[in-house]
């Protein structure tokens, strides 16, 4: 049986590290996307489509990601389409990501003073283009500190991806203690890693969130 | 080939479901009193307490705040044995949770004591009541009122979270759909319904915590 020194623990955890990053990235950046359609389908003048997103929201904000992340693994598997953990962990998150984001931006978007909408549409402009040149680039200032902020809850979530069997930060942390029987070293370790990636970005949001009302005060 | 879903499957393990909700409130139950009660020490020591006291109890929470909620429990389940500490897994799973939940709260509920105006306090002192008598009265109870919201929708997020500690075998809910599904093989049939009762019990959650609320904060 091999020995593993505390480098061959720390080393393999870091290069399990990269997955937990990436899959971050995928699910933020999906998160995204899908985020921005919902925020657009929430603040919408279609009562139907403000339904709609409200669910989606009420839905992925009212239910475990664990149970959500199983719901992938095993309903695009029924589907017909081969599920790599990858897949639906890619998919799971990024649709967890989007209605908190969904949330979020909606908060950010209704803090803009109704007259600027009032004053978009007197000026002839639609309610898209209103949105795009009026709304949004306002929204977007305040949106960041919370964006930020919950980026940091987007790393932990990845965490759970290991029950599904992707192999990541935390999934390399409990196959390295089956296989070294060191559990408050190698849990010690990890935990370390997440923390290197999410304080910055905590600090970051906090630091963001003081300029911004720094700017408001004066 | 399309997939035939058989939810009348379910149906002979309607005990096991009903017990699964019933742990998974029990344990959200006993976590959220003790969290909360971690919290409101946890936000008057970073409020009120001397440097070292704000130091670690800073210290706590940002550790508790970045790590994940599964590293954590797996941290207390897997790791403090190694100090000589042996948790049944139903304990390590309340541990796990009482300890995350407490470090949120004392964040929200630290800004709840900030928000309360230093004239409030000194109209306690002048009408002639104890340290005590100000901190509940005067401090802790309307603090409480104003961040009561974010207080609800943390505790409805750590029941939630609370489906993770099946990873340890704590029995609750998830466990529950674990077991079910590995005797029926119906995955998906599974997981929907006890997805679907999650968001019973999140939606109920909330309402307690609104009646709760109303209760303890209405103006009067």
């Amino acid at each position: 049986m091999p020995e593993f020194t505390l480098w061959d623990i720390a080393r393999n955890l870091l290069l399990a590290a990269r997955w937990t990053v990436l899959l971050s990235l995928i699910a933020f950046a999906g998160g995204a996307v899908t985020g921005l359609l919902l925020t657009l389908a929430r603040v919408s003048k279609y009562p139907l489509l403000r339904l709609l997103a409200r669910g989606y929201i009420e839905l992925f904000q009212g239910t475990p990601l664990l149970m959500q992340l199983f719901l992938a693994f095993f309903g695009l598997s029924l589907a017909g389409i081969e599920v790599s953990p990858w897949v639906a962990a890619s998919l799971a998150l990024t649709l967890w990501t989007s209605a908190f984001l969904a949330e979020i931006w909606r908060g950010c978007v209704e803090a803009i003073p109704k007259g600027q909408g009032e004053a978009s549409a007197s000026l002839g402009l639609s309610w898209l283009e209103a949105m795009r040149y009026v709304i949004l680039p306002q929204a977007l200032r305040i949106a960041i500190p919370p964006t930020v902020g919950f980026s940091v809850q987007v790393i932990k979530g990845t965490a759970l991806a290991s029950i599904i069997g992707f192999i990541e930060l935390t999934k390399a942390g409990t196959m390295l203690n089956n296989a070294t029987f060191q559990p408050f070293t190698v849990f010690s370790l990890v935990a370390l890693m997440y923390f290197a990636l999410c304080y910055p970005l905590s600090l970051y949001a906090h630091s963001l969130e003081a300029k911004l009302h720094a700017a408001r005060r004066t | 080939m399309s997939y035939q879903f058989q939810f009348q499957e379910l149906l002979p393990y309607t005990d096991q479901f009903v017990r699964g909700v019933w742990l998974t409130v029990q344990l959200t139950a006993v976590s959220t009193v003790l969290g909360l009660a971690l919290g409101t020490a946890g936000a008057a020591a970073r409020r009120y307490g001397n440097r070292l006291l704000r130091t670690l109890v800073g210290a706590y929470v940002e550790i508790v705040r970045n790590t994940p909620f599964i590293v954590q429990l797996f941290f207390i389940f897997f790791g403090l044995p190694n100090l000589g500490v042996r948790l049944t897994a139903g304990e390590a799973a309340v541990i796990a949770m009482v300890v995350n939940l407490g470090a949120y709260s004392t964040e929200i509920i630290r800004a709840g004591l900030q928000a309360i105006p230093k004239g409030q306090v000194e109209a306690g002192q002048s009408l002639g009541m104890s340290g005590v008598q100000i901190f509940r009265y005067v401090i802790i109870r309307p603090a409480l009122g104003k961040i009561w919201p974010a207080l609800s929708s943390q505790c409805v997020i750590v029941m939630l979270g609370s489906s993770v500690v099946s990873q340890i075998s704590a029995e609750e809910l998830t466990f529950a759909a674990n077991f079910i599904q590995s005797r029926n093989f119906r995955s998906f049939e599974v997981y929907a319904v006890t997805t679907l009762l999650y968001l019973a019990l999140a939606l109920g959650l909330r309402q307690v915590f609104g009646l709760i609320g109303r209760q303890l904060f209405a103006r009067r």
